[in-house]
């Protein structure tokens, strides 16, 4: 597939908290600060790139020559695990003003399954690098934009007049299906 | 049976915590799935509860949640190969989301703050009830979406090379009922867990009063 097309559609139509449910923790858990869901978004923008590269390369260069693909989710998650524990150093010690904006999403990263989502579907669709590239990219920018329209909405259905046994959670479940809907109708006309 | 309605509605970790949502909305396309994902959550929760009780007095506070980490991922590995074996098809439904229980946070979660400080059998008991409430909610989203999107129950079908049945019925006369696919996109998925956890909550705030 086109690499610029890969990418948007990555984006909007095979959204992956919207197709593959993907990162839904910190959607419903997070997403009613407008904020906090930039933060998790940024990180998790930083953390899937990366983790996306270095996986691959041990996939292709060590698991298979090696005949053990079996390993790959021990692997990925040590990968993904030790890679967020030195981007916290990291960033805790050069960037200090990020770090206020991230940081306490960062320890979050291990657990989500967005990451390690990616990381595998990587995998699973025989990607080159260049279409890792684009398609971790994509998706983790589809995650911060879904998150982030998302957090909006709920700031507004706070004040809205819904049933009592509606509110909160169940609410936010029927508006993340009516955005399901929405996004993964960007297909043509 | 106030027991049994009070262990489903207000200890379900689906339901009431909201814990491990990925898989309760992705492959629980129809009953079958979401009983076997269920199943598969149940039996690594109880093999990482038993061996975390064990060996929590050994590791060290600081690398506690990476430890965990690759205990679950060992029996996720584990149960990822015997599936593969023995239940081809099964393994093809369940595609990604069968690794993903290594970031489950029912599993992690169950590990961290009970399995942690407590003894082998309590920790058994607390995998079953925690797995069993898990695989019911999963099931249930799985019924209504199945139903409603296919008109069908499926019981037995993924896994029938291993049982030697197919147990798969057509629920109301297909002539009578025009099946909303909606149910099966993820649309769907998210519209029935709201409105399953809309109608619990109106049950339980009666149950209250």
């Amino acid at each position: 597939m086109n690499l610029i097309s890969l990418f948007i559609t990555s984006i909007l139509v095979e959204n992956i908290v919207l197709t593959n449910f993907l990162g839904m923790c910190p959607f419903f858990g997070l997403s009613n600060k407008e904020k906090g869901s930039v933060g998790m978004g940024l990180s998790v923008i930083l953390v899937v790139t990366m983790s996306s590269l270095v996986t691959y390369f041990l996939y292709y260069n060590v698991l298979v020559p090696s005949h053990t693909e079996y390993l790959k989710t021990i692997l990925f998650i040590l990968v993904i695990a030790s890679f967020v524990q030195l981007l916290d150093i990291m960033i805790k010690k050069f960037f200090k003003s990020l770090y206020e904006i991230m940081g306490i999403y960062l320890p979050l990263i291990t657990t989500n399954c967005a990451v390690f989502g990616i990381v595998l579907l990587n995998i699973q669709n025989d990607y080159t690098i260049a279409e890792v590239m684009a398609y971790s990219l994509g998706s983790s920018i589809g995650f911060m934009l879904v998150i982030y329209v998302f957090s909006t909405i709920r700031e507004r259905l706070e004040n809205a007049p819904i049933i009592k046994s509606f509110k909160g959670l169940p609410i936010a479940f029927v508006t993340a299906s009516i955005m399901a809907l929405l996004f993964t109708r960007y297909i043509g006309g | 049976m106030k027991k049994f309605l009070k262990w489903i509605m207000d200890e379900n970790p689906l339901f009431v915590l909201c814990l491990g949502m990925c898989p309760a909305l992705a492959v629980t396309t129809t009953f079958e799935n979401g009983y076997l994902m269920g199943l598969s959550v149940l039996i690594v929760l109880l093999f990482s509860n038993i061996v975390v009780s064990l060996i929590s007095k050994v590791i060290d506070n600081h690398i506690r949640i990476p430890a965990y980490i690759m205990i679950i991922a060992t029996f996720v590995t584990i149960l990822e190969i015997i599936i593969n074996t023995y239940v081809e098809p099964l393994s093809k439904t369940l595609g990604i989301y069968l690794p993903l229980i290594v970031v489950n946070c029912i599993i992690l979660g169950r590990a961290l703050s009970y399995a942690s400080n407590n003894k082998v059998v309590p920790s058994i008991i607390d995998a079953f009830k925690i797995g069993l409430g898990y695989t019911f909610a999963l099931s249930l989203i799985g019924l209504v979406r199945e139903l409603l999107g296919n008109n069908t129950i499926t019981i037995m079908d993924r896994i029938s090379n291993l049982t030697g049945y197919i147990m798969k019925y057509e629920i109301f006369p297909s002539n009578s009922v025009i099946p909303n696919q909606l149910f099966l996109s993820p649309a769907g998925a998210f519209l029935t867990m709201g409105l399953l956890l809309g109608i619990i909550n109106a049950l339980r705030r009666e149950d209250i009063k």
